[in-house]
């Protein structure tokens, strides 16, 4: 006896997406998920996020690690609210953690929740949070042949920021070769070339983060 | 993608859809899209280790992979995506733009007709 059942199989997580998503946009909250390797510098861009808008707009921001409170610390010492999600093991975050964790913010007050998501290319691709948009980080160091290796990161994401790019005159990093590939996989993504550390190119990423919320 | 999250969905799914007690499932078809890709041999080994015990156990699974389309610029052929080769089948451009990946999906059960129900022995 054959039954047709037709139904996703991540269903239960994409049943707590949904209703963060519903959330944010009864509440008028822009949610970003960033999704990148461990160290290409997603900690050090919200620091600089932080310092740069937190007089404009108001954000706060949801830590993913395995272990340790290091980076909710962080981003709590430049003033803005962090609640750091340990994982214990989990390679990603989910849905239904991010509905868990909602409730410790003044979401009344909040214009934009970002989701710093555990550090890895692969994993966290696969788990709707909800989000409004998607943001993956490549640091240079990380090598330039990514965008083929892990496509699901790229072609899902609205927004890619290669970081580090005042490291490239010591790498061997092609940076066209990662734009031509992450815009095969999707040409609607959002590039910019930054450097966290010395704050060039971040004032584009400022920018498309306050439109994008209007 | 996470083979033993998707093999425990999968049992738990074949076991809330069991029309009767007992009845044992013999195939479960899923498929996936290439970005939405799934290790067969990883989903299969999570899917007999979940499955163990379970009215799923000794059932076969079937794995299909939907390619991924695209669409060539230049010639307008729609082909599969591949992508170690990323190129129009046709013409061999590289301008392409890309069809939505299938979801992975849960497509059927096939349970077994129930035996007759036997006396009990003691």
């Amino acid at each position: 006896m054959k039954i047709k059942v037709n139904k996703k199989i991540l269903e239960r997580n994409e049943d707590f997406a949904e209703s963060n998503r519903k959330f944010f946009k009864k509440k008028n909250i822009f949610c970003v998920n960033m999704i990148s390797s461990p160290g290409s510098g997603k900690t050090t861009i919200l620091e600089k996020t932080a310092k740069a808008l937190k007089n404009k707009i108001n954000i706060a921001v949801i830590e993913g690690d395995l272990y340790t409170e290091f980076d909710a610390d962080r981003i709590r010492k430049t003033g803005l609210p962090a609640v750091q999600i340990e994982t214990k093991g989990a390679c990603h975050l989910s849905a239904q953690q991010i509905t868990k964790t909602l409730h410790q913010f003044d979401t009344d007050k909040l214009d934009i929740l970002i989701i710093e998501n555990v550090g890895n290319l692969v994993c966290p691709s696969d788990f709707d949070l909800g989000e409004t948009a998607r943001a993956v980080v490549l640091s240079t160091a990380e090598g330039d042949d990514k965008c083929a290796k892990y496509p699901k990161a790229f072609a899902q994401a609205d927004v890619l920021l290669i970081n580090k790019i005042d490291l490239i005159k010591h790498l061997d990093f092609n940076i066209s070769r990662v734009k031509r590939d992450a815009k095969k996989l999707n040409k609607d993504l959002k590039i910019f070339e930054i450097s966290a550390k010395t704050a060039k190119g971040m004032e584009r990423w400022f920018k498309w983060l306050i439109n994008a919320k209007r | 993608m996470h083979e033993a999250i998707v093999a425990q969905n999968i049992i738990d799914t074949a076991i809330a859809q069991a029309p009767k007690k007992g009845g044992k499932v013999t195939r479960v078809v899923i498929s996936c899209g290439q970005i939405n890709a799934l290790n067969d041999e990883a989903v299969k080994f999570g899917f007999e280790m979940a499955a163990a015990g379970t009215i799923c156990q000794g059932a076969k699974l079937k794995i299909k992979h939907i390619p991924l389309k695209a669409i060539c610029k230049n010639c307008h052929k729609k082909f599969n995506f591949d992508l170690y080769n990323p190129k129009c089948s046709k013409c061999g451009k590289s301008d392409f733009s890309l069809g939505d990946d299938a979801p992975l999906l849960l497509e059927e059960i096939e349970f077994e007709a129930c035996p007759p129900q036997a006396g009990k022995i003691h």
